[in-house]
């Protein structure tokens, strides 16, 4: 890659794949909590939706800046509680709840904004009113803060701990002590909030709000975690693996441009991606165990 | 040594995993019609040795001759097609089909694409569950099997292969004694039909019972075949350990104080309970006892919160509890070692140190944050005082042997420095050595003011351990014995539900 097109390690654009990135990372780093728990969430792009347009929306109307971030991941959890509760409480399996979610917030929001965008949206909107390069510094800089926070938690956070045993075996779990069902929660909570504020930091980019905001980014979120390493099967994973996932799928598309090829094949080279590192894993880590075997 | 009725010949065989030596050059013959015991503490090689005759793995070295015919690219079909059948220790039953089919799916050898002969099949089942003495329908879900019927199951797999060399690893280690005698039957009946047995066991009343000869293995090395009847307990028990142990149980002076766990007419429906009402003091060792299915386990569930009462009371030191889950019961002092610690003892994709830890972590975080290294020196302490064998605390505790994991368990419990101890068959299917240190570690637990409630399906466990029996029957309390009275004909009396017991052994 830089033998063939060295204009890609360019400052500029590097910055511009972080920063288009950036809202993807904290949705897959919800998720990697999500299928280390050993769930799954298809419902966080039509969430992501749903706070993208609220969020337009509230800004529209005079919320002050300041509250936006707060609210929309506020709203985040709020939608994330509902699934987690139908998940957690009335142990419906979260394939089914997420599917649903997934089309009736869609739909709903369809629904309202009858497939407009909100435009107009108040001067000091875009930027944050920082500002180009310093709204896209703070977007970058928050959403790696946080990032790290978690990567930080994922080790010593007992919380942390707990969604590892419960992910692992459950039932292991519970027979321990931990509160399992409150775990699996709580981190469906977490990844509402995280869809939340991805969508303010991916909003405030632009100068309006598109009325599909967040289609198809379950799939590429879950993506970015399987190829990080995090099996589906959960009980294992690091948020440095979603880190480098995030990395090599969102650098897939720019980095096709550069090297001339047809944008058209990105989707194939991602499955491929997918295809291929996922059973690698596997294999890799069933030998592993079978060596650690005596 | 060239014998004509040699059935089966391993020489010499190796086996290494990464650096470990799990076999070092092990020999085995068998003879036609004989029950040869496979003997040797846990790590001893005796599950590589099968797995390897059996085909699952590879030696990396050695030679097997089957009816004196070399046995090349061993696979599990290979071996069981030549005639080598095996029954491991935990049965693996497709849960969500019929007895029947999970028969059928083991024998299947030719075209996937072929039509199914459901009639021939089912009669095919019908009459090896009736050659194991099995009392449930081919048509039975395997799932909603027990797991001593689910054993059967796989023994009637094995048969169905109709082999010449049948291998059977622990298969008492789950079955309660009634259970284990339809075992022994068949064992039996099977050998007189010119059947070789390999039969694995910790427990030696089976092998002076049932064994023609035996193989003594000890790290990995072959000790010693001879035959049953040249041998004693104690010089097999020496051949085993390599020095001699002089009494399993240790002698302990009992000391019990205030009642620690008081369970009043408690009854719960969906697990069975009936009106169970027992007490345990502080410094006493309870022995719970009965039949495998008798409810003991459902009774230490439901204390410990797993399952919910219907009606009863459960006192802790005096005072009633609400035990709705695991967490009060921790809150109240209350630790629980479950009997399947595969399943639910242990996270085995956990390392050695979280497992530990995973009960007591805010013994060892700080708002909310865990502190590593305070977790690595605790975990690393209890692993040194219950002398688990592991490089480090940081190994994951599936790549433990079955002794060191219900050690790693009991440290997990000890570590919430509990009042009241359950421990559900803590030794099952662990080796001599282990087992005495956790008789040990037992007597210094009680010496020290917890109480403990033991249940075993092992009759000399209970009696040699317990300060009272508590034996159950049918989800009741069938009878109650002092160390004095419990003998091996008076428990077993109470599992089986007799009344008399009840008469001499009540009032305590």
């Amino acid at each position: 890659m830089l033998g063939v097109a060295p204009e890609f390690f360019t400052a500029g654009n590097l910055r511009d794949m972080l920063l288009g990135n950036a809202p993807l990372l904290l949705v897959a780093t919800g998720m990697t909590f999500v299928i280390i728990v050993a769930q799954i969430d298809i419902s966080v792009g039509s969430l992501f939706g749903v706070t993208a347009l609220a969020c337009g929306a509230l800004a529209k109307h005079g919320c002050p800046l300041a509250l936006l971030p707060l609210v929309t991941m506020m709203l985040g959890a709020a939608l994330g509680a509902m699934n987690a509760g139908l998940i957690a409480f009335a142990g419906v399996p979260s394939i089914v709840v997420t599917l649903a979610t997934m089309v009736i917030w869609r739909e709903l929001l369809r629904w309202v904004s009858g497939g407009a965008w909100i435009e107009g949206l108040p001067a000091n909107f875009q930027w944050l009113g920082l500002g180009q390069s310093a709204g896209r510094l703070l977007i970058i800089a928050l959403s790696f803060a946080i990032f790290l926070f978690l990567a930080w938690g994922s080790r010593y956070l007992w919380l942390a701990r707990a969604v590892f045993a419960t992910g692992s075996d459950r039932e292991a779990a519970r027979v321990a002590g931990v509160p399992v069902r409150r775990v699996v929660f709580w981190v469906f909570v977490l990844m509402g909030a995280l869809t939340g504020l991805a969508s303010f930091l991916n909003a405030v980019r632009f100068s309006d709000v598109p009325a599909n905001s967040g289609l198809n980014l379950e799939l590429k979120a879950i993506a970015a975690v399987v190829v990080g390493g995090t099996p589906i099967t959960g009980g294992k994973g690091t948020l440095l693996g979603t880190l480098l996932g995030v990395a090599l799928l969102g650098s897939l598309g720019p980095a096709l441009v550069y090297l001339g090829i047809n944008p058209f094949w990105e989707k194939a080279i991602q499955g491929a991606i997918i295809l291929f590192t996922v059973p690698l894993d596997a294999f890799l880590s069933h030998r592993r165990q079978h060596e650690a075997v005596v | 040594m060239l014998l004509n009725n040699v059935v089966l010949q391993a020489n010499e065989i190796r086996k290494s995993y990464g650096g470990v030596h799990a076999l070092k050059g092990v020999s085995l013959t068998l003879e036609q019609g004989e029950v040869h015991a496979l003997a040797g503490e846990n790590g001893a090689g005796k599950s590589t040795l099968i797995k390897i005759l059996a085909g699952a793995t590879q030696a990396d070295s050695g030679q097997i001759h089957l009816n004196h015919e070399l046995i090349t690219h061993n696979t599990p079909r290979r071996a069981r097609s030549l005639g080598i059948g095996i029954v491991y220790q935990q049965p693996a039953l497709f849960p969500d089909l019929t007895v029947a089919e999970n028969i059928a799916l083991a024998g299947e050898s030719s075209s996937p694409w072929r039509r199914v002969n459901w009639k021939a099949r089912r009669r095919l089942a019908a009459e090896l569950l009736a050659q194991v003495g099995a009392r449930f329908s081919p048509d039975a879900l395997a799932g909603s099997l027990t797991t001593p019927e689910q054993q059967l199951v796989e023994i009637a797999k094995a048969l169905d292969a109709k082999p010449s060399v049948l291998i059977l690893d622990e298969p008492t280690a789950t079955l309660g004694e009634q259970d284990a005698e339809n075992l022994f039957r068949i064992v039996r009946q099977l050998q007189a039909q010119g059947t070789t047995i390999v039969y694995i066991t910790h427990r030696f009343d089976e092998i002076f019972r049932l064994a023609n000869r035996v193989t003594i293995l000890r790290d990995g090395e072959w000790v010693d075949t001879c035959k049953v009847r040249e041998l004693t307990r104690s010089s097999l028990i020496s051949k085993m350990v390599g020095r001699e142990v002089k009494s399993v149980f240790p002698a302990r002076e009992k000391k019990t104080g205030g009642v620690a766990l008081e369970v009043h007419r408690l009854s719960c429906r969906s697990a069975g309970l009936r009106d169970v009402s027992l007490k345990v003091h502080y410094g006493e060792i309870v022995g719970l006892s009965g039949l495998v299915g008798s409810g003991r386990t459902q009774l230490a569930e439901c204390i410990f919160g797993l399952t919910a009462k219907d009606s009863g009371e459960i006192l802790v030191a005096g005072k009633a509890a609400v035990l709705d889950s695991p967490r009060h019961a921790i809150s109240n002092g209350i630790a629980y070692v479950p009997e399947d610690r595969r399943k639910h003892g242990l996270v085995l994709d956990m390392s050695i140190a979280a497992n530990t830890t995973l009960s007591s972590l805010s013994k060892i975080s700080h708002l909310g944050m865990l502190k590593l290294n305070i977790e690595h020196q605790s975990a690393g302490d209890f692993s040194r005082r219950l002398r688990v064998k592991t490089p480090s605390v940081d190994m994951l505790a599936g790549t433990l042997s079955g002794g060191n994991q219900q050690k790693v368990a009991l440290a997990r419990w000890l570590m919430t420095e509990p009042k009241i101890l359950i421990l559900d068959e803590p030794t099952q299917g662990i080796d001599v050595g282990a087992k005495a240190e956790i008789y040990a570690l037992m007597n210094e637990l009680a010496d020290r003011g917890i109480a403990i409630l033991m249940i075993s399906s092992d009759l000399n466990e209970v009696i040699g351990m317990s300060d009272r029996v508590v034996v159950m029957a049918n989800g009741e309390i069938s009878g109650e014995l002092s160390h004095a009275e419990a003998t091996p004909q008076s428990v077993l009396r109470c599992a089986l539900g007799y009344k008399e017991c009840v008469l001499e052994g009540q009032g305590v």
